[in-house]
């Protein structure tokens, strides 16, 4: 902590002095990312209208702009959206708490991790698709089947990662805990959890990604609703735009949701990347 | 005052790290500890913080006997081992927790400005350099006005120039309240610039062998010729208890044998 921080210092120097390539390039490596598949769009767009290709097998983003905003006015979308959300949501929601408790026990409690975790890692071993027929023979073809698989997919980067990050908490910060004489209690509240937090919410962020990946093969094994449907269903009936419609929606909410977690975490995570931006302001 | 009483301890891989260990500390003095590398330290200073238990002999401060960390005995490590995700103020407030609020503010205002660091006071530990945290993790172990603090070389990790200027921070903030010091530290010049006693300590199996009174008034000055002789006895008798073949009887001899004159 001492030999890195004259370090830090000085590094921040150059970056003080090129504030204002640094504000340019604020702006314009975004722009630069964007280049390329913006190019790409426009070009396939500009082949199809000059006949170049029908377009039929791969649409031209107009073609699948007109898809998504024909399902938005029919409400389609929005039942669809809602019926995924409303799966990733609850097997996020069930997968976090287990993967939070499972994992915040085995962490903070050897004799626990010992006989709890060979168990969870030779299960996390198994492809989690695995698991699909069972939970329909067990859970029935419906909602509680794909929450199941789900909440499996975001239980084991949850349970991981709280349990690594309590596991890996520095003994020499517990030990200013202990000579400032805190509880089991306070020591889990002031300094355990601002400890676990940092890799928490990447654990969520990791977990949330593999919802999104499920909720898809969830949807894809039957369902009459939802984007995965939506996908199915634009293969069946020969529709791609139909399913580029979908998978921007997915690209969309997936980013959107990752998002929010993001949000959520940065007034506890401040201090994390508090440097950079106190140089800033 | 704080007793010392035969303090052993031995690890379970059967390393002897610290063998019958005593010495009595008088309120308001400050001892260094001083000794080559294994010669059990720090094991004495987690011993007296109640961190590791001694494996027999017995700490009592005011006959009170200490196995764990206790309220009137601070402690400052090696590392400043400030809470990343705590301002510099919570940092400084962080054993306070008890206290209501506004006397807690005060409190850490007020030591805020002792160590200089006001302007700091709403930064995160991580922009402070080296030297400036660990101001901090000394506020953090004052301001709960411990009745003894243990220093674990403190120092060690700063620059010479920083470490000076602690040096004599220290001091200053010492005679606020005038806390009992024990400090442990591999160098003999901060030994003999703090202390009013120091004790040599030799390895395998880590034990007492000699103490040197500094009887030099305050501030001291580094250059004087008598602080020059302070040094050398002290280097001398870290010196002997490196040489296997002096016996261990020098600690017997009583304070004050090894002075210059």
């Amino acid at each position: 902590m001492i030999s890195d921080a004259p370090v830090l210092q000085r590094s921040s120097e150059p970056a003080e002095s090129a504030a204002a390539p640094s504000r340019l390039s604020r702006y314009a490596r975004p722009v630069l990312g964007l280049l390329l598949p913006l190019t790409l769009a426009l070009g396939w767009e500009l082949v199809v209208w000059l006949g170049w290709s029908n377009g039929r097998l791969v649409p031209p983003p107009s073609r699948i702009f007109t898809t998504i905003t024909d399902l938005t006015h029919s409400g389609e979308l929005v039942r669809h959206i809602a019926a995924t959300l409303w799966r990733v949501g609850l097997g996020f929601a069930f997968g976090v708490i287990a993967g939070t408790l499972l994992g915040a026990i085995s962490g903070y409690w050897s004799l626990a991790r010992r006989l709890l975790d060979p168990t969870v890692q030779a299960l996390r071993a198994i492809p989690s698709l695995a698991w699909v027929p069972l939970f329909i023979l067990w859970l029935g073809i419906f909602e509680t089947s794909k929450i199941a698989l789900i909440a499996v997919g975001v239980f084991f980067p949850v349970y991981l990662g709280v349990m690594g990050a309590i596991l890996s908490v520095d003994r020499k910060i517990v030990e200013v805990g202990r000579v400032f004489r805190l509880s089991g209690f306070g020591m889990i509240r002031r300094i355990l959890l601002p400890a676990v937090l940092p890799a928490y919410v990447v654990s969520l962020r990791v977990g949330l990604g593999l919802g999104w990946m499920f909720v898809v093969a969830a949807e894809l094994i039957g369902a009459s609703e939802g984007l995965g449907y939506l996908l199915l269903d634009g293969q069946q009936l020969g529709k791609p735009a139909q399913i580029l419609a979908a998978i921007v929606t997915f690209a969309i909410l997936g980013k959107l949701t990752d998002w929010l977690i993001e949000i959520a975490a940065a007034p506890f995570l401040r201090w994390q990347d508090a440097f950079g931006q106190a140089k800033g302001a | 005052m704080l007793a010392l009483d035969r303090v052993s301890k031995t690890y379970p891989n059967g390393v002897e790290a610290l063998a019958r260990f005593s010495a009595e500390i008088r309120v308001g003095e400050i001892i260094a500890i001083i000794g080559g590398s294994g010669c059990g330290k720090s094991t004495l200073l987690r011993a007296i913080a109640g961190l590791d238990r001694a494996s027999s002999g017995t700490v009592t401060l005011d006959h009170e006997a200490i196995s764990s960390p206790h309220a009137k005995i601070g402690i400052i490590f090696q590392e400043p081992r400030l809470l990343p995700w705590l301002s510099v103020a919570d940092n400084i407030g962080f054993g306070l927790a008890d206290l209501p609020a506004i006397s807690r503010r005060e409190k850490v205002a007020r030591a805020l400005e002792r160590v200089g660091l006001t302007e700091k006071a709403q930064a995160w530990p991580r922009e402070l350099s080296g030297g400036q945290a660990q101001r901090v993790a000394i506020a953090r172990a004052l301001v709960p006005q411990p009745e003894v603090l243990l220093l674990d070389e403190p120092f060690s990790a700063l620059d010479a120039f920083t470490r000076r200027d602690l040096q004599d921070h220290l001091l200053d903030l010492w005679a606020d309240t005038r806390p009992t010091l024990i400090l442990v530290t591999h160098d003999v010049d901060e030994a003999v610039v703090l202390a009013d006693r120091v004790l040599v300590m030799r390895p395998r199996p880590g034990r007492l062998f000699d103490q040197i009174e500094i009887n030099l008034g305050r501030p001291r000055d580094r250059n004087s010729p008598l602080f020059e002789n302070f040094k050398r006895s002290v280097l001398t008798s870290l010196d002997r208890s490196l040489d296997r073949n002096v016996p261990d009887r020098d600690a017997t001899q009583g304070p004050g044998h090894a002075m210059w004159w």
